[in-house]
């Protein structure tokens, strides 16, 4: 597949990365400094210049282009590009925004602007927050099937109630799967008798309720209700969507910005959100606003460092749970490692959204663990898949290790897979994948 | 800068001449009756016509801007209001043995009564100086005309101008915010003329089909006194919440049947008339989700049902029959009037009298279905209260308006929570939609002034009638109901100016400050105070 990328920015060129093992990548980007980095760092052909420009598409090569992928921070430019790639291709056309106006728009009237896929990076960051929000404990959660399936990971924290059993024993849920653990920054496929331990984090699969129960489990807490005290810090768009977001799941969170215009703005904006106007890094303000008694901190202001501090300050003043949203993704490690309950990289997000298009045709959702050490992904089953037919025991054994099947849904209906389970053609499977393995099997299933 | 007072003037002028149009409908009447009482008004039409057109010479090509716009809103009423004085003064006059004299004496031939009697018609006051309701004592055509007054002024003589005028197009948005009731305007359409047509069009629309109606209930035998006559006079005076009735017992002299039609009509004319526009645009939604329409709903029932429950519950009330209206009773259809009854205990004319009565002083009609001075304290306190509320903005309603008081209330609630969360940035809402801080400063300066100037004019009441040497014939209640039924735009108060009463025994000084109360009560204190300042004349 030819795949034209406009915008070598980080966006942009980590879409680059991940396509450029499988397909011919195209990047554009009107800054010299970034197409030098960009031609020696990928196998990939960097052009410079414009990407609304259609002389300039053309040098690229737009019109025997497969996908094309307007990835620039100018949501404008984004969205020019893809209307004049259309003009003389039938490429897939994905567009990166950020302004929630564009894909309101855009759902309205599917196709608008030359956009075939429009990816809205901030609202995609919120959403993530929210739903991690959603399971406490959770590091990572991602839906499927229509919100029938749902795949979380957890840390287990010292003290938990599942440290040091079996998976086995700690297999009390009904319709969940244990799909790997990661340990020492290692996949492992647990079987009955691996034992769980502190640190590790366990992946399962199962029903949005399994989860919720699984959750609980491991750590005391309950997930979000609408009497808990939600704190976003910073009004960007992120912080404004995760509002929004939360203001609808009948919470009433409070959000506080700094910058009074904006402030305003937000104030006018989110009738069930109480929003302060102060500096966060403020402690006596935090302490005024009782931040202590928060159950939950989302830090998405522009900053990574100030976010690490408001959440660090939240924690320390005593708030429950804290999420900071990091720009760069290299920090996400250090943010949790050092008492973040949970980072959030939105190009990261945007990375896992639009990989989906580049996936061949059936396979519907993914979800990427672990900076890409593994993959979640849902298959509509074909005839000709090695699962279709076959009992889940036997389709595995064909299989390398690493696949983890963990969940189905046939029509509306959710089945456990276990040894014994006979896929049909049609189902819907969530499988759990070894990024080892991923080349290999992924064309089987 | 200075203020462009000619261009002002032209303007006036120009609205003075077109108005000797609406001395039509007086003349008609009065052809239609005889052709008694028609001179007058064709002496006023021909004055109105020199007048107009010369102040409309002092400028040929007026251009306004926001200062010419205040004061010319301001001249305008008043203006008005003085060649409306006209008729009431030159009724009845002839020449007898080479002199002019007045045939027959009536309170309206006073300067004074005659300036109170046509600024209460023109800005829909509806508080009266009419000595005696009587068409031997008044002819037909000017009491149509004192009911007409009211029409014109209802939905605002500068709205009907920038309607109607081609050279108020320009400018004309600002002109009828000086003008129009409530903080602000609405267009409803990119042309402002086109909008201030769809308001009277809707506002003419309504006020003919309660006509129709009235006079329905007539032919069908439901109300015996509802002639011809009296339904387009009641028309005139509810659509334009004005209150003037031809009859001294004003509704009281008319069916129950009347009574329960009006109240719908009041309530109408209190409501934003821009929501009627939505309505017929087949947006009726608009209605319902309107803040303010809710909020006078829920005034509006609750006043009603409080006041209902009182007098439902009240043995005070046990005896108070509508006997009395036969005595005064002097309208044209003689016949019995068909409903004296103890209000205690009955549920229908509780319910009617309640609901009428707190529509009637909520909406500044000041129509009476019965002489609510009888009612006990509590009651009568109700209503007091109800003057302080006033319509919707952009009805034809005066007082404060449901929609400032809207405002009010959440901004206090505002104003709570900042407290226990001093960093917290709350906007104010209406509908859903976050007001501008400076439209709420705006909205309490208006209140806090409005209470200052009841307050100060109570004052200056008691001190006239003090220095008039009788101190006594002034009480508290009848000074502080006559300031807020003037300044409020409402009409009846209380004891000596209550329903059945009327103004006539303050003095010439007296009546013509409530003159000026009803004034800048109807332009809603700012265009009129404005020019008290001297920022407004120099640069």
């Amino acid at each position: 597949m030819r795949v034209v990328v406009v915008g070598a920015g980080e966006v942009g060129s980590n879409i680059a990365a991940s396509l450029a093992d499988a397909h011919d990548v195209v990047v554009v980007d009107n800054d010299p400094e970034r197409v030098e980095a960009v031609t020696y760092r990928l196998d990939v052909l960097a052009i410079e210049g414009d990407g609304t420009s259609l002389a300039v598409l053309e040098e690229a090569g737009v019109e025997n282009a497969d996908m094309f992928i307007a990835s620039t921070d100018s949501d404008e430019t984004n969205m020019v590009s893809c209307a004049t790639a259309k003009t003389v291709s039938d490429a897939f056309t994905v567009a990166r925004v950020r302004k929630t106006d564009y894909l309101t728009t855009w759902r309205g009237a599917e196709g608008a602007f030359g956009v075939d896929f429009m990816v809205c990076t901030d609202l995609l960051a919120a959403q993530t927050i929210v739903r991690i929000a959603g399971l406490p404990g959770a590091q990572d959660v991602d839906s499927f099937s229509d919100g029938r399936v749902r795949m979380a990971e957890f840390e287990i924290p010292e003290g938990s109630s599942l440290a040091n059993q079996t998976v086995a024993s700690a297999d009390r849920f009904d319709s969940l799967t244990f799909a790997a653990i990661f340990r020492n920054g290692d996949v492992e496929i647990p079987r009955g008798d691996t034992r769980i331990e502190t640190g590790d984090r366990v992946v399962v699969i199962g029903s949005p309720e399994s989860c919720r129960l699984f959750a609980a489990e491991v750590t005391p807490e309950t997930g979000l209700e609408d009497s808990d005290d939600v704190f976003v810090v910073g009004g960007s768009e992120i912080g404004y969507q995760t509002a929004k977001l939360l203001q609808s799941e009948g919470l009433t969170p409070r959000i506080i910005e700094r910058d009074p215009e904006r402030a305003r703005e937000l104030a006018e904006d989110l009738a069930e959100s109480v929003v302060l106007e102060n500096d966060a890094t403020d402690i006596a303000f935090l302490e005024r606003e009782h931040v202590s008694d928060a159950d939950l901190v989302v830090a998405t202001l522009p900053n990574d460092e100030e976010n690490l501090l408001v959440s660090l300050l939240a924690k320390r003043l005593g708030a429950k749970r804290t999420v900071a949203v990091v720009e760069d993704g290299d920090y996400t490690d250090v943010f949790e490692a050092v008492g973040v309950d949970v980072a959030v990289n939105p190009r990261e997000v945007t990375a896992e959204e639009i990989t989906r298009f580049t996936r061949e045709e059936h396979t519907q959702n993914v979800a990427i663990l672990e900076h890409d050490r593994a993959e979640v992904l849902e298959i509509e089953v074909s005839a000709e898949s090695l699962l279709a037919n076959r009992t889940i025991a036997d389709a595995t054994s064909d299989l390398p290790r690493g696949v983890v099947v963990g969940a189905i849904t046939r029509g509306d209906a959710f089945v456990t897979p276990r040894g014994d389970t006979v896929v049909e053609p049609g189902d819907h499977v969530v499988v759990f994948i070894d990024t080892e393995v991923l080349a290999e099997v992924e064309s089987k299933l | 800068m200075k203020v462009d007072w000619r261009a002002s003037a032209s303007l006036v002028g120009r609205v003075t001449k077109y108005l000797s149009v609406a001395f039509v409908v007086p003349v008609a009447t009065g052809l239609v009756y005889g052709g008694r009482g028609i001179v007058p008004f064709l002496v006023t039409g021909a004055v109105a016509i020199g007048l107009g057109s010369a102040l409309e010479r002092l400028d040929d090509d007026p251009d306004i801007g926001a200062r010419e716009g205040f004061l010319m809103v301001a001249a305008t009423w008043f203006v008005v209001s003085l060649v409306g004085t006209l008729p009431y003064m030159l009724e009845h006059l002839t020449i007898q043995n080479g002199s002019l004299v007045h045939a027959t004496e009536t309170t309206l031939q006073r300067p004074e009564n005659a300036l109170f009697e046509s600024m209460s018609g023109f800005t829909t006051t509806g508080a009266t100086v009419i000595g005696s309701f009587s068409f031997e004592d008044h002819t037909r055509a000017l009491m149509m005309w004192r009911q007409m007054t009211q029409w014109l002024g209802g939905m605002g003589i500068v709205v009907l101008a920038v309607a109607i005028l081609p050279e108020l197009s320009v400018g004309g948005a600002q002109l009828m915010d000086a003008e129009a009731p409530g903080p602000g305007i609405e267009k409803l359409t990119p042309r402002i003329a086109e909008t201030a047509r769809a308001l009277w069009v809707a506002y003419a629309g309504i006020t003919v089909l309660e006509m129709v109606l009235l006079y329905g209930l007539h032919v069908g035998g439901l109300a015996p006194n509802m002639t011809a006559y009296n339904a387009i006079a009641h028309g005139f005076t509810t659509m334009s919440t004005g209150g003037f009735s031809p009859e001294a017992r004003s509704i009281e002299a008319f069916s129950a049947v009347v009574q329960w039609l009006i109240i719908p009509f009041m309530v109408a004319a209190g409501v934003n008339f821009a929501l009627f526009w939505h309505v017929t645009r087949g947006n009726p939604r608009k209605l319902i989700e309107d803040a303010e329409f809710r909020a006078y709903a829920g005034v509006i029932g609750a006043l009603a049902a409080i006041a209902a429950s009182i007098l439902y519950l009240d043995p005070g009330l046990a005896g108070a029959t509508t006997d009395a209206a036969a005595q005064h009773y002097d309208g044209v259809a003689a016949g019995p009037i068909t409903h004296t009854f103890p209000i205690f205990g009955d549920v229908e004319g509780a319910l009617r009298q309640g609901t009428f009565q707190a529509v009637s002083i909520v909406t500044t009609t000041g129509y009476a279905s019965m002489d609510f001075n009888a009612w006990s304290g509590a009651a009568k306190y109700l209503l007091v209260f109800a003057m302080f509320v006033g319509g919707s903005a952009g009805s034809t309603g005066g007082g404060i308006k449901i929609v400032r008081w809207v405002v009010i209330v959440k901004s206090l609630r505002r104003e709570l929570f900042t407290t226990v969360h001093p960093d917290a940035v709350r906007p104010v809402r209406l509908a859903g939609k976050a007001l501008d801080e400076r439209a709420i400063r705006g909205i309490y300066a208006f209140t806090l002034l409005y209470f200052v100037i009841f307050f100060v004019a109570t004052i200056a009441l008691v001190v006239d009638a003090t220095l008039a040497g009788r101190p006594e014939s002034l009480s508290v209640l009848e000074a502080m109901t006559a300031i807020a039924a003037t300044l409020g735009n409402i009409g009846p108060g209380l004891e000596l100016v209550g329903p059945m009463g009327s103004y006539i025994d303050f003095s010439a000084e007296a009546k013509v400050f409530m003159v000026v109360l009803m004034w800048i009560g109807r332009l809603e204190i700012f265009p009129v105070l404005v020019l008290l300042t001297r920022g407004y004349w120099s640069s």
